[in-house]
């Protein structure tokens, strides 16, 4: 099975079919909570704490629904106008925007108490948008610069995403910390050739805590 | 779905738009008003992030006066009902914003907001 990211845009991928059809998935549903609630662990915000949080490439709103659960208010951005559809069916409570990520946020500095991504930077990697635009490095750099300023300070951003190689994992490492990033990348399960998943956990200033993840 | 709260943090990233590029001015606003969980904690914790003066004159342009011009010394529950309103419970369904400096439209349709820019406008 090709990778959907080698096969086409995300926007163009996550057309209205294979948009419910993701989301109405219980497989996909299951590991999308997963990697959520994990991502949310490696966010380490201070605990009982009410914050406003960045969802990139929210989709139709499956980690969406659990940061409402979770009590976390949110705002989402995605380039698939199929997948926030279904998430404005799904009722879910963030502000949603239609947006590629490439392009760079326009939120004021220190917007945010955090950000979550699942299952999302390999896009920006792989595949061009259907919109012209220029290299992936070129795309990253203004992500990761603006995703940082976006952020306040402490803070973390807890991306997951699927690299093809250790190549793709250190290019994507090499951009985040010129845009002013700290942190690492943390393998969970990472003899498993399935189970395997990937975060980046970027630091702005100390990230909040001086614990590592584990 | 888009509200005050996140049209408060919302500045125009086109290209070179640096200066003068917030707030976005509201456009044609259709509203609807939904319900949303009153957190007097996350109100307290969120208004130094706040410019006041661009919620205050983004309120005004969909018709609610309720906002005082300056944040009160005192904040009381009555303030934090009110701000709650302004920045959660108020929903842009239809409409634009536009950059006030280069005079880029973000179209919202269906509650979303369009922030893709075109390809000169990339940064
Ligand atoms: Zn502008």
């Amino acid at each position: 099975m090709s990778r959907p990211e080698l096969i086409a845009p995300p926007e163009i991928y996550y057309g209205d079919t294979e948009a419910k059809k993701y989301t109405n998935n219980t497989r996909i549903q299951q590991i999308q909570a997963e990697m959520t609630y994990r991502a949310l662990e490696l966010l380490n915000l201070p605990p009982d704490e009410p914050a406003f949080l960045l969802d990139i490439g929210c989709g139709s709103g499956l980690s969406g629904e659990i940061l409402d659960e979770e009590g976390y208010l949110w705002a989402g951005v995605d380039i698939a106008p199929s997948m926030l559809e279904v998430a404005l069916e799904r009722e879910v409570e963030g502000d949603l925007f239609l947006h590629d990520i490439g392009q760079g946020f326009g939120f004021r500095p220190g917007s945010f108490d955090g950000a979550i991504s699942i299952s999302v930077l390999q896009w920006l990697l792989n595949a061009e948008t259907s919109h012209p635009t220029s290299s992936p490095p070129h795309r990253l750099n203004r992500f990761f610069t603006t995703l940082h300023a976006a952020l306040r300070n402490p803070a973390r951003a807890v991306l997951q995403f699927y690299p093809t190689s250790d190549d793709q994992v250190q290019l994507i490492t090499q951009i985040a910390q010129r845009a002013g990033f700290g942190g690492g990348v943390v393998v969970d399960y990472p003899n498993s050739k399935k189970a395997r998943k990937v975060f980046l956990v970027l630091y702005v200033g100390d990230g909040g805590a001086a614990q590592v993840p584990r | 779905m888009v509200r005050l709260i996140t049209h408060n943090l919302l500045a125009c990233h086109a290209k070179g738009c640096t200066t003068n590029n917030f707030p976005l001015q509201i456009k044609d606003a259709q509203l609807a008003l939904r319900e949303a969980e009153f957190n007097p904690d996350f109100l307290r914790g969120f208004i130094p992030r706040i410019e006041w003066a661009a919620l205050v004159s983004a309120a005004r342009q969909l018709g609610d006066e309720s906002l005082p011009n300056e944040v009160p010394e005192m904040i009381d529950d009555d303030f934090l009902r009110g701000l709650h309103h302004v920045l959660l419970e108020i929903h842009i369904d239809e409409g634009a914003m536009v950059c006030p400096n280069c005079g880029h439209v973000y179209p919202i349709s269906s509650g979303i907001p369009n922030m893709l820019l075109a390809e000169h406008e990339i940064g």
